[in-house]
């Protein structure tokens, strides 16, 4: 295939994925339209793309918006930061690893969102609140990453930084950490989705801060095309920390 | 032992290597080697798989310990990896996020040189393994040969006493290695650089060396020494010539038997994982 060809079916992608979305929009209105589906658990999409504009200026959606998004940075920098080093000791740290790869594993899967009680306890009804259940439930996978991506480096590009006689600082700056860079981005990709559902789900189970309240509060007034149209923005949010990831990890890994 | 009329610069004395592996419980892996390399030579040591070949690449180049016997560089014994030996590896052992100036100027970037300078060095060494033009590609965008000579290119810039090879070009086709076994006789033979290559075929041994050390299969042990008297400067034309396929012949001969030890072993082994299984 030429680079030509190649370059119009990149082109196309983004067409193709915006016209399945609307043709999957189209269906689910004419089969609320029809009767199919009850339109009183789920309005028909004309209704909900109405509502955006009432949503936007009597909600004070962008002030929303900003406050989820703030929370998700603060919990994916601290996860970053946090996540990245638990690996990177639990990699150089044999006893550590043996001690608590199984609980962090285990901490992954656990729904730490019903702990929202005890960190209300701690933080307050405040953000810190948010952030930290998103933080605590997104740091096993980042942790896990890191920890698969280190000890997965290739042998011979070890023995290739022994070989020069690498100390053990080069050898991990050097070879190890962007050896493991790859796994560690979806590690960090994996916090973020954890961190987003936690983030907004507390929003919404303590009724305080950004779009999940918003959510919750349409819910109770039973506005349905209002809260659908706000979970669009909750889907924005992470369209951008996506955007954003994938950005940073093009100008950190340019060969990729 | 293998030994050379000049001074050796790199001698390996009754080198024993033992394992404790699970099935069969102690392996003698290398057992009483003993060889010398001269400045400038080419020694190639040759075996079946299984005998031994890459456990003495790994003593010698220093990453493994735990042996029996003396390895030592300019009458300096070494314990482990050492400034005056390079390393060339079976595996593809770029690095994929540097760039191959970058991957070239490693060893240089290690010991401070500023960073034109080193641009600089990286260049000659990437012009001398033949990729000039493609300097500021990653090796994801390059095919094996071509990372092959990165590699090596990378382990020139250190600029050793001595370049070990653990069959560097195993994983590549017949004409791509023969061509770039050319490559490594222009720049062994430009460089004066006293190598050691590790290696299970025949015909790139016999292209490229002054000597073959042929071994046993386990326990890896020395069997026998040919020098080969081809003459120099040498190209893969010279393996069609008669000499040569005399050389193949012989060390055949010798390996043959070897071999044949190491599959009947190999079948051995897989019976007896078969009955423990049933």
């Amino acid at each position: 295939m030429t680079a030509m060809a190649l370059n119009r079916r990149y082109s196309l992608a983004p067409l193709v994925g915006l016209l399945s979305l609307v043709i999957f929009f189209v269906l689910i209105e004419l089969l609320i339209r029809i009767g199919v589906v009850n339109r009183f658990i789920v309005p028909p999409p004309s209704e909900i793309i109405a509502s955006f504009s009432r949503v936007i200026l009597e909600e004070d959606i962008l002030h929303r918006f900003v406050l989820t998004a703030t929370e998700c940075l603060t919990a994916g920098v601290m996860l970053t930061i946090f996540g990245v080093a638990g690996g990177v000791l639990m990699h150089r740290f044999r006893l550590l690893q043996q001690a608590c790869e199984t609980w962090v594993a285990a901490m992954a899967s656990a729904p730490t969102v019903l702990m929202y009680p005890l960190f209300l306890v701690i933080f307050g009804r405040s953000a810190w609140t948010i952030i930290m259940m998103g933080f605590v439930a997104a740091l096993p996978p980042v942790i896990l990453k890191t920890l698969e991506g280190l000890s997965s480096t290739r042998r011979v590009l070890i023995n290739v930084g022994r070989s020069f006689n690498l100390t053990p600082s080069q050898q991990f700056w050097k070879i190890l950490f962007p050896a493991a860079m790859p796994t560690i981005f979806v590690g960090i990709r994996l916090g973020l989705i954890f961190a987003l559902i936690n983030i907004v789900g507390v929003e919404f189970l303590i009724n305080f801060g950004g779009l999940g309240a918003l959510i919750n509060e349409l819910a109770e007034r039973y506005d349905l095309a209002g809260t659908y149209a706000s979970i669009c923005f909750v889907i924005l949010v992470s369209v951008l920390f996506f955007m954003s990831l994938e950005k940073a990890e093009r100008w950190l890994r340019p060969f990729e | 032992m293998a030994t050379n009329t000049s001074q050796p610069i790199l001698v390996v004395e009754h080198i024993n290597v033992r394992f404790e592996t699970p099935d069969d419980g102690p392996v003698i892996a290398v057992d009483d080697v003993s060889l010398d390399v001269a400045p400038g030579e080419f020694l190639s040591v040759i075996g079946p798989s299984g005998c031994g070949k890459s456990t003495l690449f790994n003593v010698m180049g220093g990453l493994l310990g735990g042996y029996e016997g003396r390895v030592s560089v300019a009458g300096e014994t070494i314990s482990g990896p050492h400034a005056s030996i390079g390393m060339v590896f079976q595996e593809e052992s770029t690095f994929p996020w540097r760039s191959v100036t970058d991957n070239v100027a490693f060893p240089l970037e290690l010991i401070g040189m500023p960073k034109d300078k080193r641009i600089e060095r990286a260049r000659h060494f990437i012009k001398l393994v033949g990729l000039d033009g493609f300097e500021n590609r990653y090796p994801g965008e390059l095919s094996g040969g071509m990372r092959q000579r990165v590699s090596l290119a990378r382990t020139l810039a250190s600029e050793p006493k001595i370049l070990l090879m653990d069959e560097p070009f195993a994983a590549l086709d017949e004409q791509t290695r023969l061509l770039l076994g050319d490559k490594v006789l222009q720049i062994q033979q430009d460089l004066k650089q006293t190598t050691l290559l590790i290696t299970h075929n025949i015909t790139e041994a016999v292209q490229m060396s002054d000597r073959i050390l042929v071994m046993t299969y386990r326990p890896g042990k020395v069997k026998r020494i040919v020098n080969i008297d081809l003459p120099r400067p040498r190209t893969s034309e010279i393996v069609g010539s008669e000499a040569f396929g005399r050389y193949v012949a012989q060390i055949w001969a010798d390996l043959r038997e070897e071999a044949s030890r190491g599959m009947k072993d190999d079948e051995t082994r897989t019976m007896r994982v078969d009955e423990a299984r049933s």
